[in-house]
């Protein structure tokens, strides 16, 4: 609960209305020519020394894109992207693979401190051979983390640790080499290459992102988490993460990103799967800030992303938590299918829109397994000209005896300027299912405004302060250090929504 | 401390203070009383900055600075505490977290130093001991399922800790039992001190028996109609307002 209040303090600090993120970092990239095609297809494949095998299977999946159109159902509107005007790879240079830390291009490293994001493993630094294995920090725990700058992942902290446990945890590309036996059992089971559109397209063109296995029984000793950056310019991330817990394995993995601050609008297309066998549990956090384009509505970054998780395993359990701050438009519906008995699905969100920021962003419970349970809480904030659409299924097959579910969905609305709509499905055939629906929309209050003024609180930091308050639910839901970052954050990015 | 003059204020088109003139000095505690839609809430937050009230005329000054000028939380790290009639619901906010956010927002106006949470609960739990309330009140969501009296308790430990120059009591006495009510006054009367004025809304004597004020004025359809000492309040409560009313 501190935090709230550093949060005050840490925004007071920050310029209005400024992304702070918003820098480029200037680095000798080299870029794959720009445009869509088979040929792109196989540099990209190339690039990464592919075995044939996954060539053909992005290859299979390029040729399902170009038959298929964009979704059109979402409740946000943008003019028609052209796909043939990007860059579909861009990476720094690297004269040779870094093989540790001390390797990786410092201007890299010094971006990722600048982002606050610590591409060294404290005790390491020292240069002290296995003083890694305690946390420096008294009673902190270290998270590992896997940067990914642009189409490539750059760093990744902490490996040989985790490796100990027999935990995986690098970049997918990484990991097409090292276990390709494990990437080709599960990749594409979760999302297919012809899923949707963007799902379509990142399978074809999917350059880096996170692997993570955690072998049976083990439970990760640490967070895990990826760090996305988008830098260069005219350039779409398509990034894959696939998360696989075995029987009894338990894992936290976070996902946090930022871009810079550009005109133009960027895509980034990313899918991510998670599989959880028996007993598993997954808890996927994500605290998404890409650049959500100017107060006009100038540049921002397209978020289309397909998450999906299954519960494969007897009382598996798989828990999305997102705090959606940034991008243009947020399009992504993490969804559970919950085949195993007595699996659990969660999905606890915030998401803001503010300026002129759209987001439809909900997710989809599909129960299969008996007796699996699935809550749901969505929090919606729209203020400026933001358009906030909560969309959720919840589908309840015949053979899921005794399902249950639990909707929340709550909107916030500062401004009268604003948008907010809930669509929710639900699709129950099963007679013994319970499925319940709650679902509110409020303003701030003046009153409550006023109430914290008159105790000494600016207005920014009045409205910080409520819609914390208002987001509780999922915030705590989220691993400490993340809380921090994502209560920041919600006050950020409404800065100038009132007055 | 508070000078008021000539003030009067509208709220939606409608006249509502018609010309008010009052002096608190430092160190005095004033009640003002006044039937139903005389201008006594309106009076507190025209007085506190609320919105959607327009000011037509006159002035006010605090400690010689132009109150009227000043943003509500201004005038809140200036020293102003407004006791609320009906506390305001916070869901999800806590309440610990609250009183530091309000506390450390006021110092730092001020140019002191901020509490940390450790040396706010320190401070919390000194003054929850001398208002003899529960220190179960910081865990919980601001004034959310609180009870009439627990709000108000809640709003004395707030004016406690933020330590103002000048309390505005809004009928903060209204549907308490006499314990709550003891609580209350027990909070204004442990800050009296030669820099510490208090303005007593009150529809009633009652409170007054507890909170001994300096002097009382009667607000009558927006204007003071009457000042007098304490014995002016249970002169009030024998003959009502109705003999003021005839009398002005």
């Amino acid at each position: 609960m501190p935090a709230v209040t550093e949060t005050i303090d840490t925004v007071q600090s920050v310029t209005e209305g400024t992304y702070k993120w918003g820098f480029e970092t200037d680095i000798e990239m080299e870029f794959a020519p720009k445009g869509l095609n088979e040929d792109i297809v196989r540099f990209i494949s190339k690039k990464k020394n592919e075995p044939q095998w996954l060539l053909d299977w992005r290859l299979k999946a390029f040729a399902i894109w170009k038959k298929m159109e964009e979704p059109v159902w979402a409740a946000v509107k943008y003019p028609p992207i052209d796909y043939q005007d990007a860059y579909y790879y861009a990476a720094p240079v690297q004269k040779v693979k870094p093989k540790s830390l001390d390797e990786v291009d410092p201007e890299l490293l010094r971006t990722y401190a600048k982002l606050g994001i610590p591409l060294k493993e404290q005790a390491i630094l020292a240069g002290v051979e296995g003083a890694g294995e305690t946390p420096s920090d008294a009673g902190r725990m270290p998270v590992a983390v896997d940067a990914v700058f642009d189409s490539v992942s750059v760093a990744t902290t902490f490996k040989a640790r985790l490796e100990k446990e027999g935990i995986i945890f690098c970049a997918i590309s990484e990991a097409v080499q090292t276990h390709p036996e494990l990437v080709r059992q599960y990749l594409g089971t979760v999302v297919p290459q012809g899923d949707n559109f963007y799902a379509a397209l990142n399978s074809a063109v999917f350059t880096d992102g996170s692997f993570v296995y955690i072998p049976k029984g083990v439970r990760c000793p640490m967070e895990l988490s990826t760090y996305f950056r988008i830098n260069a310019k005219s350039t779409g991330q398509f990034e894959r993460t696939l998360i696989i817990a075995e029987e009894g394995s338990t894992v936290s993995y976070l996902e946090g990103c930022t871009a810079p601050m550009r005109d133009e609008n960027q895509l980034h297309a990313a899918v991510v799967e998670l599989v959880a066998l028996d007993d598993a549990t997954i808890k996927y956090s994500t605290v998404q800030n890409w650049y959500p384009g100017d107060a006009e509505g100038r540049g921002g970054i397209y978020n289309f992303v397909t998450k999906r998780a299954h519960c494969r395993g007897r009382r598996s359990k798989v828990s999305w938590t997102q705090v959606e701050t940034g991008s243009a438009i947020t399009w992504k519906y993490p969804s559970c299918v919950l085949l195993g008995d007595d699996s659990v699905g969660e999905f606890y969100s915030v998401a803001i829109t503010n300026n002129r920021q759209q987001a439809d962003t909900g997710t989809k419970m599909i129960h299969v397994g008996k007796r699996t349970t699935s809550t749901i809480v969505s929090k919606g904030i729209s203020a400026g000209r933001g358009q906030n659409t909560y969309r959720g299924l919840v589908r309840v097959a015949p053979t899921a005896s005794s399902a249950r579910n639990f909707t929340q969905c709550d909107s916030l609305l500062i401004g009268d300027q604003c948008g907010a709509h809930t669509v929710p499905y639900i699709e129950n055939r099963c007679m013994t299912a319970k499925v319940e629906h709650e679902a509110t929309t409020s303003r701030i209050a003046e009153d409550q405004l006023f109430y914290c003024r008159q105790r000494g609180l600016s207005e920014e930091d009045a409205v910080g302060l409520i819609v914390n308050g208002f987001c509780r639910e999922v915030l705590k839901e989220l691993p400490m250090e993340f809380a921090v970052e994502a209560q920041k954050l919600l006050q950020i990015s409404l800065e100038g929504s009132v007055g | 401390m508070l000078k008021i003059e000539g003030l009067t204020a509208e709220v939606e088109g409608k006249q509502i203070l018609k010309g008010i003139d009052l002096e608190v000095p430092a160190g005095e505690i004033h009640a003002i009383m006044g039937p139903n839609g005389s201008g006594k809430s309106t009076l507190s937050y025209v007085l506190s900055g609320r919105e959607g009230y327009e000011i037509t005329g006159g002035s006010v000054t605090f400690n010689g600075i132009d109150l009227l000028a000043m943003e509500p939380e201004e005038r809140a790290a200036a020293g102003l505490f407004l006791a609320f009639q009906y506390p305001v619901e916070l869901p999800g906010v806590g309440n610990a977290l609250f009183l530091r956010t309000a506390l450390n927002a006021v110092r730092k106006a001020r140019g002191e130093p901020e509490l940390d949470a450790m040396q706010f609960l320190k401070v919390a739990r000194d003054r929850l001991k001398a208002l003899h309330i529960s220190e179960d009140m910081l865990k919980r969501g601001v004034n959310v399922g609180f009870s009439g009296g627990e709000k108000k308790r809640n709003e004395v430990l707030q004016m406690a800790l933020l330590s103002p120059k000048l309390a505005i009591l809004d009928e903060t006495d209204s549907g308490l039992d006499i314990d709550a009510l003891k609580i209350v006054a027990d909070g204004v009367n442990a800050l009296r001190a030669p820099g510490f004025s208090s303005l007593v809304i009150t529809h009633y004597q009652r409170l007054l028996d507890y909170i001994v004020p300096d002097k009382v004025h009667v607000l009558m359809n927006g204007r003071i109609v009457q000042t007098g000492g304490p014995e002016l309040a249970k002169q009030l409560e024998e003959s009502g307002y109705a003999s003021v009313q005839a009398a002005a």
